[in-house]
């Protein structure tokens, strides 16, 4: 499923004389990621933008219609065709896109279609842009204006998203699903000590076998009744986790299907339990059995039930659902599903690790940032009042008192830390990896505290038990909720209608920029020099020739810190055995640390070629003015395009960059700017997010320590693009750093 | 368990071929067998298959041999099961449920089971060896398996009266035969684990599925039958619980499923297992596809223990959008003890909104594929009379001693199309979007541009472009 978004970015920079010309981006983001769906749309792009250039090429025509010859009517009547041509497809393929894509990850519509309707007032804009007069007098403004709008637009952005936990931005939630509606049953669940029994069995024979007791557990779900398989699966990391401590890893994931009674095994729902060395998982392995055993003489049960456990946590989550759906996509090695159960409509994954809880935490952030139907967390939230459980969201309980200043600030503390988790793009919990395969997933973690008041396992299992009851009587896949939404508390949340002009207003900044950018390029089309503002020095007369942008010496710096960014993304890992082999460090230490040294090192290649390239008959300034046009556009493309799949990514790394990006210039306070920009790279910004992480979840990290979490942090982040498809390292390798070094030549111009 | 299969609502229209000309007796006429068969599973479940046929004659004569135009099949992949399949059905029965087999049959412990098949087949029977006169046989059948885990409450000894909280007092009064059968084979376990009670007046030996069984026959027409009582309570008691680990496999069973993720493609595959030790043998494998699922058929692959396998007959009839679906059948080699895998990949295509039906989130579904094989049986068979034998040793009838026919439908698979918001804020949405779209915009455009003729700009581009154009219009070139 795939969510396209269109937008327009930087439209209407007019060029010349009556030629305009539209930087018209039509950005696609399939929300899925997946490689055909992209595809797909790449090819209706590609149609959509071949029909729009036809249209601004017409439009370039009727410009120059004198010139060719062509008489007034003739003109006037191939322009007004062209255009009403043109607003009769636009909408169409927009729609046609929206229409289609839209309900699969929803959208706040509204939105959507804002920007559609935007797009197709093209017309409108053209019409005032090819009047002369009327371009100059907005230029003229646009000049005059540019730093107050700037300043203005991001103190909007910060503050809208401050204000997100504050009460007239976030609602409460509401469970929108019709099937999961009232909660009528009785949860009867009484097997908590055999819960327990079962744990102590686990524990003691996987301390006999040292690893997952593969022949126990399908002896024990063999003979609570269910139908039984396991899969082995084996795995070469690229390099050895330290964090986890492990290289080459194999393992067996067991599943015991539940038939349910009847029905043709066509939709079955999940619960799973991951089980590693480190987290034994015992108390949850013995809950599912005993679940397993509870849920197996009830004869309700519509949709098959799958009771899954996996070895080597997320790992062996990941190999059972590839073999499930027949996919290879990670390189993984297993052997082939023996028993199916039909679609999976939803899944949860239990981690416990005591006898007794004091509260059950939710995560919900999953692999790159993708989160589960609005719905499975209100259904939880529901069943945690209704059996009066603490549910915790971010390890945070609820405030009481929503409506003081102190419940709302704690709110947006929530909030921030589950922006830094989404920004992240790691899997948190084997929930995360479901959503790839449209499967509504959440984590429940039970937290074993001080507080006074314990829960035993009957509690947890009566919770469950409410759930998989409501799960299964779903008539259709959850669908009626939001799927992009960020959670201040497990009651309220904002859903994407009134998070995304956040962002919006911050990418309005290198919109501006841009647009003052190529004005001044143009300068000789826009009146006297008087009425261009305060920046009077920068614009220097640059000749009759000097109009338009001169894009030979924006070639080198541009392909040079691209072809850093691939090293970025290619060298750490392909030459891990090479610097080990020089250096005396492990192969993990060798990754991060060649990463580290190649992305000082691209901190000093590129600044210098422009000098070696041409030199600037345009002017001593068109050089970075063009470079640093091209730098904004490319960042306020790539922020957008992030920020629609994920949100807090996108905002975390535009609050970081944009204001520095449009700051920076090869004259001034350079030093100021030097430092401003190192401190809102990529890299830097990781560290600042986990500084900023310990800080909000109380438990604040010295220097050193924070270094030792960035340095693991940078492998695991690497470790996650090759294991689970991860496209945050992608993301930084080879699209915002080189962009940023963009910015880096700009400042050192000179 | 076994594998779940699905409920098909199967509708034989056409003559299953061969069985008709092979009478030789003259068949009885209005006449109503019915017996029911226990077979114990080794899990502690058990399965109960009632039959019920009745034949009368018919003035409907039979023309010639079959026209194989008039062959049809359809099948219907959703069908919730519930007591409303049942009551039609058993107002065929000639004695209703008031008495015989049929008093079993209680709707309340019939759905309180974790299988439950139910058919109707209806077939001309030549009356002679010319067959120039035609008798109608209408076959009824329901299997259901109760669970032990459900039903049982965790205990695997049975009996009637736990089963179907009936017991049985008399046969049907206008049954020529009425029986019960029940499965006492050893499954090769050297001692007699089962034990039934009350004894059996009779044992029935046969082959059935390619293995030797043998069953206690319990005939309701003779009254010592019921000698001791009034009603005949059957039990079985499990002396020796099995290891429940060791279930018996099929020598033919397959599974399907769709795999690939997103909304864009996928590919249906099927696996076919032959778990014969040492025989090969073919299996015809008929697929129907919905339109909406576009095969690529170009993708089809057969891989055998990692080789191609190349089906000696293929007949596809490619889909029509909105009149008819793909029909994909192939005969196809099972090699002995393998596992075989055909996949064909498919793009979901996009339906009208007007084509969705009222849970489109829930997906679609696809029919199952329908699997037909002669199995090889394990040890040779005499060929039995058909009139004289059971009914149910005719559900796969053996075509020579060596081996049986058989039929199998795979699971009906589930798939998720691409669904568009039918909420009505959307549509009131994009309507009006467009409409000020199309609207607004050109029209506001065309009333307040003005034109101005400026100082033309010579660039290369142009004045190659405006020759161009100069040279079509015939004027010379600047």
């Amino acid at each position: 499923m795939t969510l396209c978004m269109t937008m327009c970015l930087g439209d209407y920079v007019p060029v010349g004389q009556g030629l305009c010309v539209s930087v018209h981006v039509r950005l696609c983001v399939p929300i899925n990621l997946e490689r055909e769906d992209a595809t797909c749309m790449g090819v209706w792009n590609c149609i959509y933008l071949t029909l729009y250039l036809s249209v601004a090429e017409g439009a370039w025509y009727c410009g120059k219609g004198p010139e060719l010859g062509i008489r007034r009517p003739e003109f006037k009547f191939w322009l007004c065709h062209l255009i009403v041509v043109w607003s009769l497809v636009n909408p169409f393929t927009s729609l046609s896109l929206s229409f289609l894509m839209c309900k699969m990850r929803r959208m706040d519509l509204s939105y959507f279609q804002l920007w559609h309707l935007l797009c197709s007032l093209h017309p409108l804009a053209m019409g005032l842009l090819l009047d002369s007069h009327r371009r100059r007098a907005l230029a003229r403004l646009l000049l005059r204006l540019n730093t107050p709008l700037c300043v203005v637009s991001y103190l909007a952005g910060v503050f809208w998203f401050l204000g997100l936990a504050f009460s007239p931005l976030t609602q409460n939630t509401y469970i929108s699903e019709n099937a999961m509606g009232s909660t009528m049953v009785e949860e009867q669940f009484e097997g908590g000590e055999h819960a327990l029994n079962f744990a102590r069995d686990f524990t003691a024979q996987r301390r006999k076998t040292g690893s997952l007791p593969v022949a126990w557990l399908e002896r024990t779900m063999r003979s609570v009744g269910l139908e039984v398989y396991s899969q082995s699966f084996s795995r070469t990391l690229p390099f050895p986790d330290e964090t986890h401590e492990r290289y080459m890893v194999s393992g067996t994931n067991v599943y015991g299907i539940l038939r349910a009674p009847r029905a043709a095994s066509t939709e079955s729902l999940v619960l799973v339990v991951p089980s590693s060395p480190e987290t034994l998982n015992a108390q949850a392995v013995g809950l599912l059995l005993s679940l397993a055993a509870y849920f197996r003489s009830q004869i309700y049960w519509a949709k098959d039930i799958i009771f899954l456990v996996t070895e080597h946590d997320l790992l062996g989550t990941e190999a059972w659902l590839e073999a499930y759906h027949d996919v290879n996509i990670t390189g993984m090695q297993s052997s082939a599903l023996q028993g199916r159960a039909g679609a999976i409509q939803a899944a949860v994954a239990l981690e416990l690790n005591s006898d007794v809880v004091t509260s059950l935490d939710v995560a919900v952030e999953g692999l790159n940032g993708q989160l589960p139907n609005l719905d499975l967390l209100n259904l939880f939230h529901a069943f945690c009042q209704k059996e009066a459980l603490l549910c915790t969201l971010q390890g945070k309980l609820q405030h009481s008192d929503w409506a003081s200043l102190g419940g709302s600030l704690h709110g947006l503390q929530t909030l921030m830390l589950m922006v830094l988790r989404q920004a992240s793009g790691r899997p948190h919990g084997p929930h995360g990896l479901f959503l790839r395969y449209h499967v509504e997933a959440i984590t429940l973690r039970g937290i074993n505290s001080f507080r006074q008041y314990k829960y035993d396992m009957t509690a947890v299992g009566k919770t469950l038990e409410g759930m998989f009851r409501k799960l299964n009587n779903l008539l259709e896949r959850l669908h009626q909720s939001y799927f992009f939404y960020l959670l201040p508390s497990l009651s309220r949340f904002v859903s994407i209608g009134l998070y995304m002009p956040a962002i919006g207003f911050l990418l309005f900044i290198p919109g501006l920029k841009a647009l003052e950018l190529w004005v001044k390029l143009n300068k000789a089309d826009f009146g006297p020099e008087e009425q261009l503002g305060p920046n009077h020095s920068l614009v220097q007369p640059f000749g009759q020739d000097a109009r338009g942008v001169a894009l030979t010496p924006l070639v080198a710096p541009v392909l040079i810190s691209q072809a850093t960014g691939l090293a970025l993304y290619l060298l750490p890992v392909m030459g891990q055995h090479v610097a080990a082999q020089h250096f005396p460090v492990a192969e993990a230490e060798a990754v991060v640390l060649t990463l580290l040294a190649i992305y000082v090192a691209g901190l000093a290649l590129p600044h210098s070629t422009h000098r070696v390239v041409s030199s600037t008959p345009r002017g001593p300034d068109s050089g970075w003015m063009a470079l640093k046009l091209v730098a904004l556009l490319y960042l306020a493309i790539q922020l957008g395009c992030i920020s629609l799949f994920n949100f807090s990514l996108g905002f975390l790394l535009a609050v970081t960059m944009v204001p520095a990006a449009a700051l920076t210039q090869p004259s001034g306070p350079r030093f100021l700017y030097a430092v401003l920009l190192v401190l809102v790279s990529p890299g830097a910004t990781l560290l600042g997010s986990l500084f900023l992480w310990r800080e909000l979840q109380e438990a604040p990290l010295t220097l050193a320590e924070g270094w030792q979490l960035f340095l693991s942090a940078l492998a695991q982040g690497v470790l996650d693009h090759h294991l689970y498809g991860a496209l945050l390292f992608p993301l930084l390798s080879l699209g915002l750093y080189p962009c940023w070094l963009l910015f880096w030549n700009v400042l050192f111009w000179k | 368990m076994a594998m779940a299969a699905p409920l098909v609502l199967h509708l034989l229209l056409a003559l299953l071929l061969g069985l008709g000309g092979q009478s030789r007796a003259e068949p009885e006429r209005d006449s109503l067998r019915e017996e029911l068969v226990l077979t114990p599973l080794p899990s502690g479940d058990v399965s109960a298959t009632f039959q019920f046929r009745t034949r009368w004659d018919s003035e409907l004569q039979r023309e010639g041999g079959t026209n194989h135009h008039f062959l049809r099949y359809a099948v219907l992949p959703r069908e919730v099961v519930c007591t409303e399949n049942l009551t039609p059905w058993k107002k065929l029965l000639p004695c209703s449920s008031k008495a015989g087999l049929s008093v079993l049959l209680k709707a309340e412990r019939l759905f309180h089971t974790s299988y439950h098949s139910q058919a109707v087949h209806i077939r001309p029977v030549c009356r002679d060896a010319h067959c120039v006169s035609v008798s109608w046989e209408l076959r009824q059948t329901l299997t259901v398996v109760f669970d032990a885990y459900t039903t049982g409450q965790g205990k695997k000894d049975w009996s009637l009266f736990r089963m179907f909280s009936r017991t049985i007092t008399e046969a049907c009064p206008l049954a020529s035969q009425s029986y019960v059968y029940v499965d006492i084979s050893r499954n090769g376990q050297e001692n007699e684990s089962l034990e039934v009670s009350p004894p059996p007046t009779s044992t029935y030996q046969a082959v059935i599925l390619g293995d030797r069984k043998t069953y206690a026959v319990y005939d309701l027409l003779n009254l010592a039958t019921f000698s001791g009582s009034r009603s005949l309570n059957l039990q079985l008691k499990w002396r020796q619980l099995q290891d429940i680990g060791s279930q018996l496999v099929p020598f033919l069973h397959a599974q399907r499923y769709v795999s690939g993720y997103g909304l864009q493609k996928g590919e249906l595959s099927t696996v076919l297992h032959n778990t014969h030790p040492y025989r090969a043998f073919p299996v015809l494998l008929l697929e129907t596809v919905p339109w909406y699922l576009r095969l690529y058929v170009h993708t089809l692959a057969i891989t055998t223990k990692g080789k191609e396998n190349k089906p000696s007959y293929i007949h596809y009839q490619p889909a029509q959008d909105r009149l008819r679906p793909h029909l994909l059948e192939m005969l196809i080699q099972l090699p002995a003890n393998s596992v075989t895998k055909v996949s064909i990949q498919f793009e979901r295509a996009l339906l009208k909104w007007t084509e969705y039906t009222p849970d489109p989130n829930h997906g679609f579904y696809v029919s199952p594929s329908v699997l037909s094989a002669l199995v090889p049986n394990l040890v040779g068979a005499k060929p039995a009379n058909w009139e004289e034998s059971p009914l149910f040793s005719t559900m796969f009838p053996t075509s020579d001693s060596s081996s049986y026919f058989v039929r199998l439908y795979t699971e009906p698979l589930l798939v998720n199309l691409p669904t568009p918001d039918f909420s009505m804020p959307y549509n009131v949405i994009c309507l009006t979007c467009t409409v000020v779209a199309v609207c607004y915009g050109s029209f506001y455009n065309l009333l307040t541009r003005t034109f101005h003729l400026e100082e033309p700009k010579r660039s290369r581009l142009v004045r190659w472009l405006a020759n161009i154009i100069r040279r079509i219009r015939g004027v010379p070139p600047v």
